[in-house]
């Protein structure tokens, strides 16, 4: 029963948290640049218009795409908040993803193909991090639920250290903030005009922002599985990431896509894999500290 | 005030404008002016723009353009022409290759006077193309066809009359 009100409340609040979380980071990285910015509500005004707007359809298809891309995102987000089987959330969130890249194809433009195909790179560069912080909350606490991960009593940081560095890495990559914003940008001053998403407008445009709400506090949520056991600590923590992946926003410019995939491959065998191997190794010497499941 | 008037998105182009008013209109941004306390963003995109923002005169080359872009934008939307340029064709309005204002290709709804026009005044404009976009906004309501203006720019019929 908990499980399905968690997963109801994960479907009605994650889109006010999703806006209001991006409200603040206009805030925030208007003050980076010396300006005061939009007031925090801002976001939920831009959907409000675009919901006002004409809807230029420019496919038949574009709309099934990015209903799907909307219903898989929720449904990712209610199997993860009903405790669900994080291999299957992880899938489920791939799947929503490869949703918004077909979207980006079917628009008869070469801005939203480039833009789709970069996704399409940046998802090899992202995919194995999310993949192996799977595996090692696996092998600390010996399950891939959901409900059991997030009960474990220690925080899970303290194993896995160098997947929690190389999922903040590829959170810049999945929230699309530079220097890895090269499928769709912010701002729509660069070669791809604004990559995926350039030729959606009004309704259509306005399914993208809910969904990328939705997503977003997906993410940060994946991320608060790495300190479950201490929520204040947790709290803090991810505070901080999401200030920090502003100010990256803000100092870098973008990467080619060759590099982009280099500099993410290097970082997650660097960090994750060698996290992995060190775990493993510890485990089979059974050094591994008490509370371990064997 | 509706929600279309708390998030007006600009989209600018320059047709033939000598950069002055140009100039102008990317000052707005700055933490100075700061439009994005009222919501107001310069996207590069119009599919995702409610604001159209000429500055300079129209020339041969650059009225298709312009048409383009006009049609391209989704109901309901407003032209602003920046400067004196873009008002009757300013200082350029002699020129064998000038046709005259921002008007000779796509309806103006506010002239922002001034060479160059100054960021003030351009949020001023702005401003009052709000109301006119509000006033749109009901017109696009009554005629219900969103449908039907979709079919007329994919199949390249222009709606600027």
């Amino acid at each position: 029963m908990i499980q399905v009100i968690f997963a109801a409340g994960f479907v009605v609040i994650a889109p006010f948290a999703g806006g209001m979380l991006a409200g603040l980071d206009r805030i925030i990285t208007a003050r980076m640049q010396g300006r005061k910015g939009p007031p925090i509500i801002q976001p939920f005004w831009d959907v409000a218009k675009l919901l006002r707007k004409e809807n230029l359809i420019i496919s038949r298809y574009q709309q099934i795409y990015l209903y799907c891309f909307l219903i898989f995102t929720v449904f990712t987000g209610a199997l993860f908040f009903s405790g669900g089987d994080f291999l299957i959330v992880l899938f489920a969130f791939t799947l929503a993803d490869i949703f918004f890249i077909m979207s980006g194809f079917v628009a008869n433009s070469p801005y939203s193909h480039i833009g789709s195909e970069r996704e399409l790179i940046q998802m090899m560069a992202h995919e194995p991090v999310v993949l192996l912080s799977a595996v090692g909350m696996y092998i600390v606490t010996g399950n891939f639920h959901v409900s059991a991960i997030a009960g474990y009593p220690e925080p899970l940081l303290v194993f896995l250290p160098g997947i929690f560095i190389s999922f903040i890495f590829i959170l810049l990559m999945k929230l699309r903030k530079s220097p890895f914003d090269l499928s769709m940008s912010h701002h729509a001053h660069q070669e791809l005009v604004r990559g995926i998403i350039t030729e959606y407008s009004g309704r259509t445009l306005a399914i993208v922002e809910i969904s990328h709400w939705y997503e977003n506090v997906l993410l940060f949520s994946f991320l608060y599985l790495f300190f479950a056991s201490s929520p204040i600590i947790s709290a803090v923590i991810l505070l901080l990431v999401f200030f920090l992946q502003i100010l990256i926003d803000n100092s870098t410019s973008r990467l080619k896509y060759e590099a982009a995939l280099k500099v993410s491959w290097m970082v997650t065998i660097g960090f994750g894999v060698l996290n992995i191997l060190i775990l493993a190794l510890l485990k089979n010497l059974g050094a591994m500290p008490a509370g371990i499941v064997p | 005030m509706s929600a279309l008037s708390k998030s007006p998105w600009i989209v600018h182009y320059n047709s033939s404008s000598c950069n002055g008013c140009d100039i102008e209109v990317l000052a707005t941004l700055t933490p100075l002016y700061d439009v994005e306390r009222f919501g107001i963003i310069n996207t590069g995109n119009p599919k995702h723009a409610d604001i159209l923002l000429v500055t300079g005169g129209v020339n041969s080359q650059s009225r298709k353009v312009l048409e383009t872009i006009y049609n391209q934008m989704p109901h309901p939307k407003v032209v602003v022409a920046v400067g004196i340029c873009a008002a009757t064709g300013g200082i350029f309005r002699e020129c064998y290759n000038i046709l005259g204002g921002a008007e000779k290709a796509v309806p103006v709804d506010v002239y922002v006077p001034g060479c160059a026009a100054r960021p003030e005044s351009i949020i001023d404009g702005v401003i009052q193309g709000l109301a006119v976009l509000e006033e749109k906004r009901k017109q696009f309501r009554k005629k219900k066809d969103a449908y039907r203006l979709t079919y007329e720019y994919l199949t390249g019929k222009t709606d600027a009359e």
